[in-house]
């Protein structure tokens, strides 16, 4: 049967002739555009198409694969640049140069390099679904792992080794069966797992404010929402170079093209703080921006979630990070009502809900198919219009996230950064990670950080008065409070990512900082009581020196420096 | 001879539908011959075997269904040629100086293609707008977008054209151009900025579309797409640095608002269709530099915000595309500052990877986040002084809300015609900021205090 198009409106386009199932993946025209099945209507069709449609018209030629859109997963992923739909952004750069022109296909992993395949089973074993045959050396610290496609189990009749491309034949099952190093998966369709865990190790960032007071779980999921140039964007990328996690998957959904460009510049350049490798060697980044096709940035962020998922099966803990998922909310938004179907709120459509759900639900800490156990910690991050939480893709990822970033563009442009709001931001993980922080950080970290967290909260109170009365008519004690308030503000939630010491901060070196500003509240309390005038508690030489430990190179010495001198101070003050 | 047809069925607002045609291509030009002997043009908005879809771009006022449709067989395109500079062109790109036809030595679909992100070059070469605002607080770099927010009766006009007129990279003899395009402003405007542009002499490296308030609404939709067509043609075949001024967004956007409620789609925000912000995307995303190639596309667009509004749809959209904003206050306006932009809101996104050592200057970053610091204190506590007055602010507060007065007045106020390098721009900053005590300044590393701050200058 002969498919041929009927119809073009933008990137939707019908067609008839030909009888495909829902989600196939069709070539429409006569440069055989990329699209997708999206509704089925008697005879006719409609197809979301991934690229530009101008000049194409009806009645030219369409050809069904008869496949849902499907990721290629195999060695090669890693350090790998690509578009929304998996084509190497560098490969579209040799065939058709800066400019995406259309009707391109390229393979999502290479086909001429040559793997070394090490097999960990032998023939006559019997593998089940997501069992692992053997392994690749990818990069210098990822070790891939090959394994038996999730629907395929059986006897194994050969297995080699040795040098292979990624599709040739490693194994060969007794019911002939032929398995490559290479396996292709729907990207709607979550892979499989044995069981879900309930996280309970925090995903380490080395940014004071989220893992200090709003940490997140391996396997958790998170958002950051942020009206425009509050710096969500700049926190983001802070997440996927300083994690530790051992892949990172960043989706640039719907983003900057300029801002791609920096990320895609910088990444290969940084250095895995652990390891001294080039942090692009556990990375995998798809880059699908604003202007590139709306069809392309509704299927990244399932590209994105399908390769992490991968990964996660061999046993790796991955993060996620959608930038940003409002962008695909719009296209999704932008096709619907190209497809005239009935709007929800605010012009979305009535399955946004279920779909951000079943998106953030592919997160997890699992024990795989392989037996490992992997997680994918996603961060999503929302862009609600005109910074208004009460718009419906901030209130349906709020419904189903844990841990809520809240950026704030007020404290972004007061210079304060990451410019995260620690009033309205909260992570329900604080309680279920209390165990690891008491054994990891220290005994005392969970009390430092609820009595932080309490200061603060009297601060905002107490702001309100100042706001009527001004700060000098505040008893002394209470202006003290909004004086360690101040300094926890400055000293400890303040962090310049751009500072090449103060970028990423250890757990240890978070802990010392809040105990050395505890330290000073505690001894200023103390002085004041003894009945040391407020003026000169405030003066101390050491309080404002504290401001600039966290630049040191030597960070350790030059606390030290400050706490016996803040010692020699508050000793010098006499009362104690 | 391509075929013309008279099976016009429909004519509704600015579209008009034709059936039985032979195929017809999705965004096709097309040719309309009117019984008067007029010609319009359009393109194909929806096609399919049946019907075609077509908006007209001059109106479709004395069209009827005797009139002729032609289709070109080609989506719409620019003749491009460097000797497009210092022409101008109506906003469907036919000459209104009286000049000849340009002879192309290309012709360019207007649409586009999208840039490859990975044949991107991150901004980074710092450009001097001698605006003290901007290259201090808000610096503008190469193949950045930024657009100015402003309101109307707010001098924005003249902050573009300043900023068109002193841009420059310091210690750089690259070729430079500027495009104009004009969307839906009035006549009066047009002159002004034509006028300017002829008296400074700019218009000779200048190409210029027109597209005015009276001109048909959906050739504003063209418009902008044939200046940054010219542009990256200019930049990207002939090596120029290329500055585009888009004025204004927001008739842009109406003009998209009125096709979409003409072809009865499901309205978005406040109207505006749900592809606005894809829509945009397609424009402003048309900046930058490639690697490997000399010439950029810089973008300053302007943006009227209906009612002040910075959430409304087309000024929040925009915020998101562009890397950042010039916000034009209103409030510094009435106090009689030039140029009146407030610098709390406005960003520039790509500023981190323009200034600093052997950009602009090493100490530029603190100083400009510590201005930010202490600037947005100072009018927190404008706000309180007014309830409980100055007399109960403390000593430290008084010399903050001091600062604030004194960032204003030195720092934000200029000259029309001062261009200011960014050296004196920072010397400014730094004579302001020597007003504070030195234990304010938490912002700046010592040895840039010891380096700059007037008292330790060792000279």
């Amino acid at each position: 049967m002969k498919g041929e198009i009927y119809r073009v409106a933008g990137p939707v386009v019908t067609i008839t002739g030909i009888k495909p199932k829902m989600y196939d993946v069709v070539h429409v025209g006569n440069e055989g555009l990329m699209g997708e099945v999206i509704r089925i209507k008697g005879d006719k069709a409609t197809v979301q198409v991934y690229e530009d449609t101008s000049g194409i018209k009806p009645g030219e030629p369409v050809v069904n694969t008869g496949m849902s859109l499907s990721v290629e997963l195999g060695p090669g992923l890693l350090e790998s640049i690509y578009d929304g739909i998996q084509r190497p952004l560098k490969v579209l750069q040799e065939k058709m140069g800066d400019f995406i022109e259309r009707g391109v296909t390229a393979n999502g992993l290479d086909r001429d390099k040559v793997w070394e395949f090490k097999p960990v089973v032998s023939s006559g074993d019997s593998v089940k679904g997501g069992e692992v045959i053997g392994v690749v050396q990818e990069t210098e610290n990822i070790e891939h792992k090959i394994m038996v496609p999730p629907t395929v189990s059986g006897t194994i009749e050969e297995i080699k080794s040795g040098k292979f491309k990624v599709d040739e034949t490693v194994c060969v099952l007794t019911d002939g069966t032929e398995i490559s190093m290479m396996q292709k998966w729907p990207v709607r369709m979550p892979r499989p797992v044995i069981k879900k865990f309930i996280p309970r190790t925090p995903l380490i960032t080395g940014q004071r404010i989220l893992d200090g007071l709003f940490p997140v779980a391996k396997g958790g999921t998170a958002a950051i929402p942020g009206p425009f140039g509050s710096g969500k964007t700049v926190t983001q990328q802070q997440l996927a170079k300083w994690s530790d996690t051992d892949i990172v998957v960043y989706i640039g959904c719907g983003e900057r093209g300029n801002e791609m460009a920096d990320v895609l510049n910088e990444f290969p350049e940084l250095q895995d703080p652990k390891t001294g490798r080039p942090l692009m060697e556990r990375t995998v980044l798809i880059a699908n921006t604003s202007n590139m096709p709306v069809a392309a940035r509704e299927a990244s962020v399932y590209t994105g979630i399908t390769i992490a998922e991968y990964y996660r099966d061999m046993g790796y803990d991955v993060s996620l990070m959608a930038d940003s998922t409002s962008r695909w909310a719009e296209a999704m938004r932008e096709i619907s009502s190209r497809l005239e179907e009935m709007p929800g709120e605010e012009g979305y459509p009535a399955y946004l809900s279920a779909r951000l759900s079943e998106f953030y639900e592919r997160a997890g800490a699992v024990k795989s198919l392989a037996g490992e156990e992997g997680s994918i910690t996603v961060i999503g991050a929302v862009s609600p219009p005109g910074g208004d939480f009460s718009e419906p893709v901030t209130q349906n990822t709020l419904r189903i996230v844990k841990v809520f970033w809240a950026l704030d563009a007020k404290l972004a442009q007061r210079r304060h950064f990451p410019s995260i709001n620690w009033l309205t931001s909260y992570s329900l993980y604080t309680q279920g990670l209390s165990e690891w922080f008491t054994e990891n950080v220290a005994p005392d970290w969970v009390s430092l950080r609820d009595n932080a967290m309490d200061l603060l909260q009297q601060e905002s109170e107490l702001q309100e008065i100042v706001q009527l009365v001004g700060s000098d008519a505040l008893p002394e004690d209470q202006q003290l409070v909004l004086e360690i308030c101040r300094m926890l503000r400055e000293y400890f939630l303040q962090q310049n990512a751009f500072h090449p010491v103060d970028t990423y901060c250890p757990f240890d070196k978070q802990y010392k900082l809040l105990k050395a500003i505890s330290k000073y509240s505690d001894m200023a309390q103390a002085a004041l009581e003894a009945g040391i005038p407020m003026k000169d508690i405030l003066s101390l030489e050491s309080k404002d020196e504290l401001a600039k430990v966290k630049f040191e190179e030597d960070f350790e010495s030059a606390l030290n420096v400050v706490l016996e001198k803040m010692d020699r101070e508050f000793a010098a003050l006499g009362g104690n | 001879m391509t075929k013309e047809y008279k099976t016009i069925t429909e004519i509704s607002g600015p579209l008009i539908f034709i059936e039985k045609t032979e195929p017809v291509g999705y965004g096709e030009l097309v040719h309309i011959n009117l019984p008067d002997g007029t010609t319009k043009r359009g393109q194909v908005l929806d096609t399919s075997a049946d019907i075609v879809a077509v908006q007209v771009f001059e109106g479709t006022g004395g069209l009827n269904e005797e009139s002729g449709v032609v289709f070109s067989g080609e989506t719409i395109k620019l003749p491009v040629s460097k000797d497009m500079l210092g022409r101008i062109l109506s906003g469907s790109g036919e000459p209104l100086d009286g000049g000849p036809r340009i002879i192309p030595e290309d012709r360019v679909d207007v649409n586009g293609a999208s840039m490859n992100p990975y044949s991107r070059m991150p901004p980074v070469d710092f450009i001097q707008t001698g605006i003290s605002t901007i290259d201090g607080t808000n610096t503008l770099v190469r193949g950045q977008k930024l657009p100015i927010f402003s309101g109307s009766g707010l001098p924005h006009n003249e902050i573009a054209l300043q900023i068109a007129r002193q841009a420059k990279v310091p210690g750089s003899e690259e070729p430079f151009a500027v495009v104009f395009a004009a969307m839906g402003i009035t006549n009066e405007e047009a002159q002004y900025f034509m006028e300017d542009f002829e008296k400074t002499g700019a218009l000779e490296r200048a190409v210029v579309f027109l597209n005015l308030a009276d001109d048909p609404a959906v050739e504003r939709l063209i418009t902008p797409r044939m200046a940054l067509t010219a542009a990256e043609y200019l930049a990207y075949e002939h090596d120029m640095h290329v500055l585009v001024i888009l004025t204004d967004i927001t008739n842009y956007c109406e003009a998209l608002r009125q096709m979409g409620a003409a072809r009865e789609e499901v309205p978005g925000r406040r109207g505006y269709p749900g592809y606005m912000y894809t829509d945009l995307a397609s424009l402003y995303e048309r900046a930058g530099v490639i690697k490997g190639r000399k010439g950029s596309v810089t973008q300053f667009s302007i943006l009227t915000m209906p009612g002040d509004d910075i959430t409304h749809p087309i000024p929040d959209l925009s915020g998101y595309i562009t890397e950042g904003q010039i916000v034009v206050s209103r409030e510094l306006h009435r106090k009689g500052i030039y140029p009146p932009i407030n610098v709390l809101p406005s960003l520039s996104r790509l500023m981190n990877s323009g200034i600093g050592a052997g950009k602009t200057r090493d100490d530029h970053k603190a100083v400009s986040d510590q201005m930010y610091a202490g600037y947005a204190e100072g009018r927190d506590l404008r706000g309180l002084v007014a309830i409980v007055g100055k007399e109960a602010l403390s000593e430290r507060d008084q010399r903050i809300l001091e600062f604030a007065d004194l960032f204003e007045d030195r720092f934000v106020r200029q000259g029309r015609d001062e261009d200011r390098s960014i050296e004196d721009t920072l010397n400014v900053a730094w004579d302001i900021l020597s007003e504070l005590p030195e234990a304010l300044l938490t912002r700046i590393d010592n040895k840039y205090i010891d380096k700059y701050h007037p008292a330790h200058k060792s000279n």
